[in-house]
């Protein structure tokens, strides 16, 4: 139950007045990235998965995974992040998969959102929520 | 065609007019004032499988009192639904009769009177009857062992868990799955595991570096002519809600994709029956046989709920077997073509003073306690309130530690964490050294004491609320909130984090706690490695003995909304 760094980052789910602003910043931020990225064009949500934790067992190190059957790139952003900015996968014609996995930092509990270009030049999104806690007092 | 779904539902009806699940059977038996063993045991044998599942033993291999919750709230979808429903309402939903003994085993009504009544509950002696009697009518029944068997005592402290390990292995369990197990640090787990007769499963188990399977995930058996398929399910929240540095290199979560693919894998490989062996906690389950199809029975444990019939999601049935070794469930189901055609289930309550101990197991239990035994027994002082832990919010047991906390490590608030394991004791009942520990034993009991701002408060008691009241399930781990001593505060369960808390009140001054100031906390069980401060069975113990008579006023400082 002590204080750590780890609780620290939590404050970023919305607890202390004074740190909303960065975090809809952040979100802004994310907003308009994944309006640059698709160009405005209107996003389905069917045909890519997203795998993330629930709850990170470690915040600094939260592994990930996109997968965008027929994707030509998949943007992935971490919309509550000072820099939501994560990666984008770009896959080549001869790529067997259009998947990709990475761990990467959450500066407290968010959305995880992965937008993913498809062949035919249409878009798709997935978007979770990885809850970042403090930890301690289970049952 | 009668539907699989159909027909399960109608089993449960049915076996509440024929008392199959035990409930209308108590009350009979109570109203002739004649509860014996062949009674609580009396079944009769269905199908062609059982099971006997255990779960959340906690180390104690002796008989307890064990006080049901007052309060355990159900948030979102799960609102009033079981297990979240208590006292009173319990009563009426399971058409129970106040004073009789399941109302006496499964609610927290009249406890203390019915308690000098009925008598203690538990014992693995008394346990270990009972499997052999089911055993009796279906020599080859599965025992299936649901976790957090390795922790809660004196002796499994003392011994590593070597005690339980014994006592476990005479009862033979099919298969077990873990939590506070871990705790015992990542070698020792390992060192028991490799001489365990039985398999330790656990399918959300990863290695973390790797990403794989760490543990085996599930174990086939041959019964009655029908591939069994058992998957373990660990606690998926280990490295959050218990120290991770115990335990490096091991992943766990939900995984509930990897579920899908190891439940695909046993249909693949021919099971006519798949049964999930679970820690994840009651709401998770829920929500688990939801999304994952092919699933037929969850061995629902780690909210230490005790249900007297199944809960059924669509075609899953989940069955809550209690904690600290006061149920046995046994399940017997007719299993046929791949399929589940019907069930008969018992919640059986071990009443101590009803069920005969087992002559062998009650020797091998105490030739494990016989080296602690004067330790053990050594009376500290005595209590004049029901001591209690179970609930959403502050039991009696924490109140008395926190206010140890207080008292004996001069603070100003004391946090003890919601951990739902811990026997109760009675009014005017002697406290000995072992009372104690059953409220406390664990590897990381340092007692801190530390300055917290009251910002830093306030972050702790919604990211612990959320823990617990976050309306989507997989976002729970599965403890109580935490216990606070010195503090008061209101919480209404329906807000979202950040929102939940209000009012936080430092109780001495009756001031408002005040974000910027720094406040003297102390607490026990930090995840943080190299916390530092005495056990707290230390701290209890000596508060205890300067007390000589502890008291424990109702506890009235926290205000919960929303529910």
């Amino acid at each position: 139950m002590e204080f750590t760094r780890r609780g620290a980052l939590a404050v970023g789910a919305g607890v202390a007045a004074t740190l909303m602003l960065p975090v809809r910043g952040a979100m802004a931020a994310a907003d308009d990235m994944i309006a640059e990225f698709t160009g405005g064009a209107s996003v389905g949500d069917s045909g890519i998965t997203l795998t993330t934790p629930e709850i990170a067992e470690n915040g600094n190190t939260v592994p990930i995974e996109v997968d965008a059957p027929g994707a030509v790139s998949i943007l992935v952003l971490a919309s509550g992040n000072p820099t939501p900015d994560v990666a984008t996968f770009n896959f080549g014609p001869l790529a067997g998969a259009q998947r990709a996995s990475t761990r990467i930092r959450l500066a407290g509990t968010q959305d995880v959102v992965a937008v993913a270009k498809m062949a035919d030049g249409s878009f798709v999104q997935a978007r979770n929520t990885v809850k970042v806690t403090i930890g301690g007092c289970g049952g | 065609m009668i539907s699989r779904r159909d027909f399960l539902q109608t089993a449960v009806a049915a076996s509440a007019i024929y008392g199959a699940s035990g409930v209308g059977n108590w009350a009979r038996l109570a109203a002739q004032q004649a509860l014996t063993q062949d009674q609580l045991l009396e079944f009769d044998t269905f199908g062609n499988v059982t099971l006997i599942h255990v779960t959340d033993i906690h180390g104690q291999l002796k008989p307890i009192w064990f006080r049901e919750p007052e309060i355990n709230l159900g948030v979102g979808a799960v609102t009033g639904k079981p297990p979240h429903v208590t006292g009173e309402d319990f009563l009426k939903m399971f058409d129970i009769k106040p004073g009789t003994p399941e109302a006496y085993a499964l609610t927290y009504v009249d406890f203390v009177s019915l308690a000098k009544g009925y008598g203690k509950v538990g014992g693995l002696d008394r346990v270990a009857t009972v499997i052999n009697a089911i055993r009796g009518d279906r020599p080859d029944a599965l025992l299936l062992d649901g976790g957090d068997t390795w922790h809660g005592s004196y002796t499994c402290l003392k011994t590593q868990a070597q005690d339980m390990v014994n006592v476990m292995n005479a009862l033979k369990p099919d298969a077990m799955t873990s939590h506070w197990e871990f705790t015992l640090g990542i070698d020792r787990v390992n060192e028991i595991v490799d001489d365990l007769p039985f398999p330790f499963l656990g399918a959300n188990i990863f290695d973390a570096e790797w990403d794989e399977p760490a543990y085996e995930p599930y174990q086939m058996f041959e019964r009655g002519g029908a591939q069994i398929a058992v998957i373990g399910q660990a606690f998926p929240y280990m490295p959050i809600a218990n120290p991770g540095w115990m335990f490096p290199g091991l992943s766990f979560g939900v995984r509930e994709e990897r579920m899908n693919e190891v439940v695909q894998e046993v249909r693949d490989a021919g099971a006519d029956l798949v049964v999930v062996l679970s820690h994840n906690g009651f709401d998770v389950d829920r929500k688990l046989a939801a999304q994952v199809p092919g699933i037929d029975v969850i061995l629902t444990g780690h909210t230490h709920d005790a249900l007297p019939e199944p809960v059924l999601v669509g075609d899953t049935m989940l069955i809550a077997s209690g904690s600290n070794g006061k149920f046995v469930t046994r399940l017997d189901l007719d299993v046929r073509d791949g399929r589940m055609m019907g069930f008969r289930h018992k919640l059986i309550p071990i009443f101590s003073d009803v069920i005969e101990p087992d002559a062998d197991m009650s020797a091998l239990i105490e030739a494990e306690r016989a080296p602690y035994k004067a330790e053990m027994e050594e009376v500290l002082g005595t209590t004049d309130s029901l001591l209690y832990r179970r609930g959403n919010f502050n039991g009696t047991w924490d109140d008395l530690i926190c206010n140890a906390l207080i008292d004996e490590r001069e603070a100003d608030i004391a946090l003890s964490p919601g951990f739902r394991w811990g026997p109760s004791l009675l009014p005017g009942a002697p406290i000995t050294r072992e009372d104690v520990f059953n409220a406390t034993s664990m590897s990381y009991p340092n007692a801190y004491r530390s300055e917290m701002t009251g910002e830093t408060l306030k972050i702790i008691l919604e990211d612990v609320a959320d823990n617990l009241f976050n309306p989507d399930p997989y976002y729970q781990q599965g403890g109580d909130m935490v216990r606070v001593g010195g503090m008061g505060y209101d919480i209404d369960v329906s807000k979202a984090q950040g929102s939940r808390i209000t009012n936080m009140t430092l109780l001495k001054t009756g001031e408002a706690i005040d974000p910027a100031k720094t406040y003297v906390v102390s607490g026990w069980a930090s995840v943080n490695e190299g916390t530092e401060g005495p056990p707290i069975w230390d701290v209890v113990e000596s508060y205890i003995k300067r007390q000589g008579t502890v008291h424990v006023d109702p506890n009235k400082s926290v205000k919960v909304t929303g529910a």
